[in-house]
């Protein structure tokens, strides 16, 4: 093992022929870099969503005032220190882009996508491990495309992360030409990423298992990130051929969405929406899948109801394709097709609550240690129920009409979001730290980063839910224009000033992940005493995983085992009883 | 630690069953997958445009050229039949075979984008663009006159797209066919193992399949 520092160096030690430095850490084609070349791009993402966030909820909380650091940004966008309203509509813009396209996504799907898979089923790398490094380099293609958007005349695209047209199908509206154009090509660009990473991640999950890793003693984290794969192939296309139709609207003069000529506005939401449900169960299954690895490990039992979790995983990843139309009530719709909508929406809570039931019964009478990545597993199950019961409320159509388009909307998409996948990401990348590093992160400054993004998330995102039924507008740019807003001015600088301390608490977590990568306490194979087949390796694994394919003979959640005196199994021990694969009538 | 280039190539031996496939093929099938919904969102589009604004599309062969393309057609479903023979030249480990009908793959897929690119030269020409009717030109008179609908944007718009990206994907898959051509000369296909040839033909069939979707739709209904 080389103990040179950052540790990542002893991913490759054992390797049979040397590599260059640009084969083994640029263009690798070793799914653990890449992987951690994900991670890295998309906390980047994470960091730049957030501080668009910030500039946000400036405007909101104190909209006369001057900005601070408005002094570096271009009189084209921050005036005088005052921001500029087409500023605010680029930035609206670009926080949704960004977190939903350049970090959670990613996070999930590309980050864990391709560490954890080989690493869980027992494979050495992907199936295709040339394609795995263009799926990565096309994203950062696409990153680099949508970040030039900032710089070209007339700003970025403003006509927010839906793109809804004609508001983004023709310059007259925005005013934008350039950046509209980079934004979508840009989203083809990254779509082409996700379809050949989510292409890689089915072939090798269904072929590369190892001998004994059956369908049904797969992690769950691997079975929320297949199905998710499949939402990924057949959703995204989807959106790269609307992407495809605006961006020749904008650029050929072609008229699908553009209403004088005959075009269908209504058409882009449908397309958009037809992705874009699908897309929210990729943004929320992953998660759902690594924290129930967490779960089960912090309160070392057996998962309460593995196959029913399976099977809520699919059904929610069938019933998403048949929602879309809840996103449009106020579009103009048939009300029977309405109704058809919210019918079939209001069936999504009951495999959710088949999985929010299976992890408090996991956690029931469990051992619980509560870990720096159980703690923000549970954090996940709690926020995840707020956000799903007010998903359930605003599926109702009457009530949507109501607060349609209001600040209880954005309350929603982000208990889901970040109280759902971003908590469950704090869960996921501190858990798997260790493995991808070899370094423990810091567990006491892991709980303080806990506790005030706990805290200060609450304190941000729950007064929005009675902002939005006040009537307060999603998107607007200065509430104080508005009489019957004035009266909540008071809460908007509160929420504002909650948002500025939730995001100097993510300081701590920045630091700690950058700190411990150097000076972290060494991580041994197996730090969380986890049965998964990746704590049978070296922490960094070496390059090709194990020296041999490991065997499994049970189940990945074999926690206070009777049969041995640990109170954990894994997956690769063989006790005198087990059968192999071959014997079992499994395996080739 | 076994993990050369051909690791992949030659996965181990142990295994948990699988598709029964290999990788490539299953990865070809994902792929496929992922384009019938791509080609789902033009073409779905196109329908409901078409049903919003009947219109603005004009009477079969009233401004596309039916005959030339219905020849283009024919091209291109005999080139599905050479790519088979093709693989059944290899299957049967008949070099000749393979290395021959592979060119003719190549040749025909090549002439099929090639008349492509002439029809869309003509239909410009004539005044036929993305955006509608050329001012002044050929059918702008014939608009004018009557004989053609009036405003046909949309029509412009759905017919350069849908086509447009089916000639793209042609195109992508004769560059394909070519490499594949070059290793065939080299000899990289035996009879046991030809998984790039079967590959390859995967996805040509399937550009052929949505081709033959789309000539109906487009051309003759």
């Amino acid at each position: 093992m080389a103990t040179s520092a950052p540790p990542i160096d002893a991913v490759h030690a054992g390797h049979g022929h040397e590599l260059s430095f640009i084969r083994k850490y640029i263009f690798s084609t070793d799914h653990k870099i890449i992987g951690v070349q994900f991670l890295l791009l998309s906390l980047v993402g994470l960091f730049l969503g957030g501080m668009m966030a910030m500039a946000i909820r400036w405007q909101l909380g104190f909209p006369e005032g001057s900005m601070p650091l408005g002094g570096i940004f271009p009189e084209t966008m921050v005036s005088g220190g005052v921001m500029l309203p087409e500023f605010y509509n680029s930035l609206v813009t670009m926080h949704g882009t960004f977190m939903v396209f350049f970090a959670v996504m990613p996070l999930l799907v590309g980050v864990f996508g391709n560490y954890l898979i080989p690493l869980k089923i027992g494979a050495e790398d992907m199936a295709f491990p040339r394609i795995n490094m263009w799926s990565f380099w096309v994203a950062v293609i696409g990153t680099v495309i949508m970040m030039a958007g900032f710089w070209v005349e007339g700003g970025h695209s403003q006509a927010g992360w839906t793109q809804y047209a004609p508001l983004s199908a023709d310059p007259q509206w925005t005013g934008v030409a350039t950046g509209q154009q980079l934004w979508l090509l840009s989203i083809a660009v990254l779509g082409l990423s996700s379809i050949l990473g989510a292409t890689n991640y089915i072939t090798t999950v269904v072929n590369l298992r190892a001998p004994g890793m059956t369908w049904f003693r797969l992690p769950l984290s691997i079975w929320s990130l297949f199905i998710t794969a499949i939402l990924v192939v057949l959703a995204i296309p989807i959106l790269s051929g609307a992407a495809i139709m605006l961006f020749f609207d904008q650029t050929i003069g072609t008229s699908f969405f553009n209403a004088t000529a005959g075009g269908q506005p209504i058409l882009w939401q449908h397309l958009f929406w037809y992705f874009g449900h699908p897309e929210v169960y990729i943004l929320i299954l992953p998660a759902m899948g690594m924290v129930s690895e967490v779960i089960a490990n912090g309160s070392r039992k057996p998962i309460f109801g593995y196959h029913s979790m399976v099977y809520a995983i699919i059904a929610i990843a069938f019933l998403g394709w048949i929602v879309w139309g809840h996103h449009m009530f106020q579009s103009g719709m048939n009300p029977t097709l309405g109704m058809t909508f919210m019918i079939s929406t209001m069936f999504i809570a009951v495999p959710s609550a088949i999985k929010v039931f299976n992890w408090m019964g996991t956690m029931w009478r469990g051992n619980l240690t509560l870990h720096v990545p159980m703690l923000n597993a549970i954090a996940f199950v709690a926020m995840f129920v707020i956000g799903g019961l007010s998903g359930v409320y605003m599926a109702s159509t009457p009530v949507d009409i109501y607060i349609h388009d209001t600040y209880f909307i954005v309350a929603h998409i982000h208990y889901v979001l970040f109280g759902g996948s971003l908590f469950a990401l704090f869960a996921a990348i501190t858990f798997w730290y260790p493995k991808m590093f070899g370094r423990m992160m810091s567990e006491a400054w892991g709980r303080v980063h806990f506790a005030l993004t706990f805290v200060f998330f609450n304190l941000t995102f729950w007064p929005m839910h009675y902002l939005g039924l006040q009537g307060h507008m999603r998107r607007i740019y200065d509430p104080s224009q508005y009489e019957f807003l004035q009266h909540l001015s008071g809460t908007n600088r509160f929420v504002t000033i909650s948002a500025f301390l939730l995001m100097v608490s993510q300081v701590i977590f920045a630091a700690n992940f950058i700190l411990s990568w150097f000076y972290g306490k060494k991580a041994s194979e197996n730090p969380w005493n986890d049965n998964g087949l990746e704590w049978s390796t070296p922490s960094p694994p070496p390059h090709g995983n194990w020296p041999d394919v490991p065997t499994v003979y049970r189940g990945p959640y074999e926690f206070s085992s009777p049969e041995v005196e640990e109170d954990f199994l894994p997956q690769h021990q063989k006790l005198p009883g087990d059968l192999e694969p071959e014997a079992a009538g499994r395996g080739s | 630690m076994a993990h050369a280039n051909a690791a992949y190539m030659d996965p181990p031996a142990h295994r948990e069953i699988g598709a029964g496939v290999y990788n490539e093929k299953l990865g070809m099938w994902v792929f496929l997958g992922s384009e019938v919904l791509f080609f789902t969102a033009l073409i779905g589009s196109y329908i409901i445009l078409r049903f919003g604004t009947p219109e603005a599309f004009a009477e079969p062969g009233g401004i596309l050229n039916i005959p030339v393309t219905a020849v283009n057609t024919f091209l291109l479903i005999c080139s599905s039949v050479t790519m088979v023979k093709a693989f059944a030249a290899v299957h049967d480990g008949d070099q000749k075979g393979l290395k021959l009908y592979l060119v003719a793959t190549v040749l025909i897929g090549a002439t099929f984008v090639s008349v492509q690119v002439f029809e869309y030269v003509q239909l410009i020409h004539e005044g036929f663009v993305p955006s509608g009717y050329v001012a002044g030109s050929h059918f702008a008179e014939l608009a004018a006159a009557g004989e053609l609908p009036a405003n046909v944007n949309i029509y412009g718009s759905s017919f350069y797209t849908m086509t447009g990206f089916h000639g793209f994907h042609v195109t992508m898959g004769v560059i394909c066919m070519v490499y594949v051509t070059i290793k065939a000369f080299q000899g990289k296909y035996t009879a046991t193992d030809h998984r790039g040839v079967e590959v390859i033909g995967l996805y040509w069939h399937f550009v052929d399949l949505v081709w033959i979707i789309l000539f109906t739709i487009v051309y003759l209904v």
